[in-house]
């Protein structure tokens, strides 16, 4: 009766809050003269944005900065996890290395960038390193045809011309080839017990079967390479330096967080497996795949995925170097010229809000089938 | 020897040597954990050895499948000397199976997954030969109507009667056992206990480092008693309990068997 | 009976001891780990010997003008001692520099007793910090009563904002987040399901969006003609996220209170609040305290955010001092500078954290 009645209280209290605010805001708009609803979506941006993954210019809507914020944020998020990925792994087995000076090299490295703020290792890497680079005509050269300046990196973009297809379908080809080795070998090792080298085998396919229809076809790739002319760079693709900052704090920021993930995943595997597993006979690298590998990514895995959404949520800080994601060109730039901030912040949170909930409706079934699995 | 007197007459020490320690002599950092031991073990053989804690009866029976290195002296099991030489090291291991005191049964494995999975991957027998040979010694431990559990439903005797299983599925000739009773609840050591002594009737070869006395009276040929590292003593049971040669062995049996 | 003369303990062979062993099994045990460790020690070769000279040997220190860094290859301390003053404490009038030391001084020395194992009173005295310490520090850092001049938000920066900001966030999302944490472990739905939004509500944004929500959304909710601090907004922005975060520490904690605790509450006839106060938060908060700590790290980390909506921390003073037309090109120094600072509070408190964490452990297994 009671927890009914203070219930009833909290939804009465919330809902008079909400009133409030709804009404203080709709009589703040219109003293200031902003019409509310989504309408302005439609209008014309008229400004530029620094990079665009779709086309844009100046006669775009908001609609479209929304769209290439969004693109732009996604895009940061997917390389910074690859990178921080790679870079968290290699650390936190580094970590547990039984060579001294490696485990050395990678606490350091952890306990120091986990420890600064990420955004003052993002502007560092801007202001302090790739805006101070030189101009175009003094690049530094990485190879024949890398160059480096405060443009940005550039690199070599591939083109593809007639019968390059051959290729896609020739890897295609393979990577089916090798789902369908890697049946056949599980099903011959149930049956007779023989083993069969499927990650070799598939991997000398996956390379090897697109190498040779790229040689048959008459090598239909060649690259269009940078080239330094009097006062720029032609050609090639070229990663901005505000990218390229955020990329390089976000990558070297988060595998650090990864690297501390994998650490407490590996360790959480008792030594007694290992000795177990040896003692059946079990080889070194067996052990790993089919004894600490399943159990150390366990542990792994839940805090991976939150460091995924914290990398997701880190790249907002991209506003902060100018980089063009979605805080920065729609709660930013978008935002100060229509001033419909309710409308603005709303769709930015949301986009982060349902990233989050499918992140965490993932690891709800991942942990739920673990469970399954254990009891 | 004596054996007609503590079992069955079953069990026949033949007068091979299976494992064979020379001079056997280990350090952790400058710590002296294992003094220049020599020991014999004939096939068939069922030997107890006790002692301390730190007395290094569980290095030296874990020296003799490699998970860890003597630096002096010779190990030989059944004709491979134990080097640096991985292949040896395999050899080795795929004859001798161990039983370790906390089970270390694989959690996210089944029963019967735990028991056939180095039988797949290292005697790279069919899947379904496999299965069959872990329901056999399940069977043989009396627990096949778990096959399909998780380790984590099982009690801790019934785990242990598992890792036994699990060892047993690799047809070794020889087994080690280390304190395979020192982590359980008093009322589940019984039923590992009875599994052991099958076990030792067949005719396995038995390595235990173990405080329980009674199993060494009932199954062991020989007792060994360790003390800082070395061997201070080797008897057959009886002799071993009524009659203590060296004055440590007596103190620590004073002890052991007051309780 | 014979008496048995122990053998010798020997000395290992030298092969497995000393430098030579230690190099031996911890460098070189394997072809592998040897060329690990050579192209290790090849790029400690590469980094270490420029950043000493670059840090120390060929580094500027004294001075007081740009000129003196006109011919060093190294780093020129020179602009961070000249800026020190603001880089502490921000555009506060220097003459009234005493009242934020004094404050901060006042911390300590409150603080000290809490880290005395026979001191008594910790419970008090740590209510008495958080609850009183605010108000106190607040009349010292604003002024305007007791004949204090009054200092406005604006001013305030630096290092000293900084930790302001961390220690308002802190504070004020304790109690939030203790409410938050008791309304989602709660029986009634209404309850549970208006926590569990309001908690994976602000999880799910990064802080960023926050603070541009209370820089221009908070105006919009407020009747017409309430105008207050733009510090004052991002503190309420920094709590509300924060306190999200904390109640999910907060809920742990009481998940790991056993359940025997929560029965024996009841049957001594408390009610709710009383069972919870004095039984189960008590056990709970003290369960989580490296919790809380690591959400303080995570916390002091982020407050550089308010650089975004134009606020003066640590960090965003020193970026503005790049501006200065006399200082040019002297970023690395205020860069490292800041990040010495953070580490060193950072690091310190994670240490912290995990030694208590261990301290608990232990206690726990006893």
């Amino acid at each position: 009766m009671r927890s009914l009645f203070f219930q009833i209280l909290l939804v009465a209290g919330i809902g008079f809050f909400g009133y409030t605010i709804f009404q203080n805001t709709l009589h703040n708009l219109e003293q200031r003269g902003i019409s509310t609803g989504f309408g302005f979506l439609d209008n014309e941006a008229g400004f530029g944005i620094l990079m665009t993954l779709v086309p844009f210019d100046e006669t775009y809507t908001y609609g479209r900065t929304f769209l290439v914020g969004l693109l732009n944020t996604l895009l940061v998020a997917a390389l910074g996890i690859f990178f921080a990925t790679v870079i968290g792994f290699v650390m936190g087995v580094a970590r547990l290395s039984k060579n001294w000076i490696v485990s050395r090299l990678a606490t350091v490295y952890i306990e120091v960038f986990r420890n600064i703020p990420l955004l003052l290792q993002i502007m560092f890497w801007y202001f302090a390193v790739l805006r101070p680079l030189p101009g175009p005509r003094q690049s530094i050269k990485m190879g024949e045809s890398v160059f480096l300046n405060n443009r940005g990196l550039y690199l070599p973009s591939p083109v593809y011309e007639q019968g390059f297809w051959l290729v896609m379908v020739a890897l295609a080809l393979a990577i089916v080839a090798s789902i369908l080795i890697a049946r056949w070998a599980h099903q011959r090792q149930e049956k007779t017990g023989q083993q069969f080298h499927t990650v070799l085998v598939a991997l000398s396919l996956i390379i090897g079967l697109p190498l040779l229809a790229f040689l048959l076809a008459g090598m239909p790739l060649s690259w269009n390479m940078p080239e330094l002319q009097r006062f720029n760079l032609t050609g090639g693709m070229v990663v901005i330096p505000e990218l390229a900052a955020l990329l390089t704090a976000l990558s070297i920021y988060t595998g650090a967080f990864i690297a501390e993930a994998v650490r407490s995943g590996i360790l959480a595997v008792s030594h007694g497996q290992t000795e177990a597993a040896y003692a059946l006979g079990l080889r070194p690298g067996t052990t790993l795949r089919l004894v600490i590998i399943p159990q150390a990514l366990r542990v792994i895995i839940p805090q991976l995925t939150s460091q995924y959404l914290n990398l997701t949520k880190n790249s907002s800080l991209a506003t902060a170097i100018g980089y063009p994601d979605l805080v920065a060109v729609f709660a930013g730039t978008t935002l100060n010229q229509t001033g419909q901030a309710v409308e603005v912040i709303a769709m930015t949170m949301a986009v982060y809000l349902v990233i989050s909930l499918g992140i965490s409706m993932f690891m709800n079934w991942y942990n739920k089938r673990i469970q399954l699995v254990e009891r | 020897m004596s054996e007609s007197e503590n079992a069955s007459g079953k069990m026949q020490v033949s007068d091979d040597v299976t494992i064979e320690l020379r001079g056997v002599h280990k350090w952790y950092g400058q710590f002296h954990v294992l003094k220049d031991i020599n020991l014999n073990v004939h096939r068939g053989e069922r030997i107890v050895i006790c002692g301390p804690s730190g007395s290094g009866k569980s290095t030296m029976i874990r020296c003799i499948n490699r998970l860890e290195e003597h630096q002096q002296g010779r190990i030989i099991v059944d004709g491979t000397e134990l080097t640096d030489d991985v292949k040896h090291i395999d050899q080795v291991r795929r004859e001798v199976g161990m039983v370790f005191q906390h089970f270390n049964l694989f959690p996210h494995l089944t029963v019967l997954e735990n028991c056939c999975l180095a039988p797949i991957w290292v005697r790279k027998m069919p899947r379904r030969e496999a299965e069959a040979a872990a329901m056999k010694y399940l069977e043989k431990v009396k627990i096949p109507e778990q096959a399909k559990k998780y380790p984590g439903q099982l009690s801790g005797g019934q785990q242990q009667r598992v890792a036994i299983a699990r060892s047993l599925c690799m047809n070794p000739n020889i087994m080690l056992f280390d304190e395979p009773t020192s982590a359980l609840d008093p009322e589940m050591i019984k039923e590992v206990l009875d599994t052991m002594i099958e076990l030792a009737e067949s005719g396995m070869t038995m390595l235990c480092v173990t405080h329980e006395m009674g199993f060494a009276k009932t199954v062991a040929n020989r007792v060994i008693f360790m003390d800082g590292g070395e061997i201070i003593e080797e008897n057959e049971p009886n002799e071993f309990f009524n009659n203590p040669r060296s004055d440590r062995t007596k103190l620590f049996l004073s002890q052991i068997l007051q309780h | 009976m014979t008496e048995h003369t122990p053998h010798p303990d020997l000395a290992p062979p030298a092969s497995a001891v000393g430098f030579v062993g230690w190099l031996r099994s911890n460098l070189f045990s394997s072809p592998w780990n040897t060329v690990l460790s050579l192209f290790s020690i090849y790029i400690l070769y590469l980094a270490i010997p420029p950043i000493i000279s670059w840090a120390f040997l060929e580094s500027t220190w004294i001075g007081d003008t740009r000129e003196a860094c006109a011919d060093t290859a190294g780093a020129c301390w020179v602009f961070v001692k000249v800026r020190m003053d603001q880089f502490m404490y921000g555009f506060y009038p220097e003459s009234e520099y005493w009242r934020i030391n004094l404050a901060f001084g006042l911390l300590i020395v409150l603080g000290i007793p809490l880290f005395i194992k026979r001191f008594q009173h910790k419970g008090k005295l740590a209510a008495f910090i958080l609850v009183f310490y605010p108000i106190i520090a607040f009349q010292l850092f604003s002024g305007g009563n007791f004949g204090l001049e009054h200092v406005e938000t604006s001013r305030w920066g630096g290092l000293s904002l900084t930790l302001v900001l961390a220690g308002v966030g802190i504070v004020a999302s304790l109690p939030l987040g203790v409410v938050l944490a008791l309304g989602r472990r709660s029986q009634m739905p209404i309850v549970k399901s208006v926590c569990v939004v309001f908690i994976e509500f602000w999880r799910g944004v990064p802080l960023i969006t926050v603070l541009f929500m209370s820089s221009v959304m908070l105006p919009l909710f407020l009747p017409e003609g309430t105008n207050f601090d733009k510090l004052l907004r991002a503190m309420i922005g920094i709590a509300l996220f924060q306190s999200a975060y904390m109640a999910e520490v907060v809920r742990g904690g009481l998940a790991a209170i056993p359940k025997g605790q929560y029965e024996a509450a009841e049957a001594l006839g408390l009610s709710y609040w009383k069972s919870m106060g004095l039984i189960i938060l008590p056990q709970a908060l003290k369960l989580v305290i490296p919790g809380i700590v690591n959400t303080f790290i995570a916390l002091f980390k982020d407050t550089t955010l308010v650089l975004i909506i134009g606020l003066f921390d640590l960090l965003a003073i020193i970026q503005q001092a790049f501006a200065d037309p006399d200082w040019l090109g002297f970023s690395i120094e205020g860069y490292v500078f800041a990040a010495s600072i953070f580490w060193i509070f950072c690091f310190g408190m994670s240490r912290y954290s995990m030694a208590l964490e261990k301290k608990l452990h232990t206690g726990h297994a006893r």
